[in-house]
């Protein structure tokens, strides 16, 4: 499965009524990190997110997610709405 | 860097900054626009390279229960990354979170970034 199939699997939980998820990682060839996994940038709508703050939502990809590295995430980039915010 | 040495490098200094590389040198797009963000709001910051020490990440990943590289705090408040930190000073919130700690004789000078 691909990195973005599997982040679109365990980000599922947060029931997002929107989700885009983009392969950065060929903006960030050669640097070191690069080694590790790609980078992604994700952006995230969800009624989930209503009336936390921006810390509290990141959180909770993070929490969804897992571990990063395992899923081969070296870097995301988080943009994360309530559908009331549009 | 161990937990310990973490929690008094935040409790002891107003801004830190944990990043991969130095304010001056940063090795990581994401640290870099930090400091960036970080300098124009004309605060004083201390910047702790986490590549500098193999035990650093794991250590501050635990201590902070943060999964990724840049880390800010804010008077030993963990702030977020570079993605919440770009969205508060956008939002004018960190520089509001800052307050006193901003150089006021430059606080004029402050510019948006693009």
């Amino acid at each position: 499965m691909s990195v973005i199939e599997t982040l679109r699997q365990q980000l599922a939980v947060l029931e997002p009524t929107q989700i885009e998820i983009e392969d950065d990682s060929h903006q960030h060839a050669g640097h070191a990190g690069a080694r590790e996994g790609g980078h992604f940038k994700l952006s995230i709508i969800s009624p989930r997110f209503v009336g936390l703050t921006t810390m509290q939502r990141h959180r909770l990809v993070y929490d969804s997610v897992g571990d990063l590295k395992a899923v081969g995430i070296h870097a995301l980039s988080i943009k994360a709405k309530a559908p009331t915010e549009l | 860097m161990n937990k310990e040495q973490i929690h008094k490098i935040v409790t002891e200094n107003p801004v830190v900054l944990f990043m991969k590389g130095s304010k001056t040198f940063p090795q990581c797009g994401f640290s870099g626009r930090t400091a960036q963000v970080l300098k124009a709001c004309n605060v004083d910051f201390v910047d702790v390279n986490v590549l500098a020490e193999a035990d650093t990440v794991p250590e501050l990943r635990d201590y902070a229960d943060w999964p990724t590289i840049p880390v800010v705090y804010i008077r030993g408040e963990l702030i977020g990354g570079c993605d919440i930190t770009t969205e508060m000073y956008q939002a004018g919130e960190l520089q509001a979170k800052l307050g006193d700690l901003m150089n006021p004789t430059r606080r004029a000078l402050i510019e948006p970034l693009v």
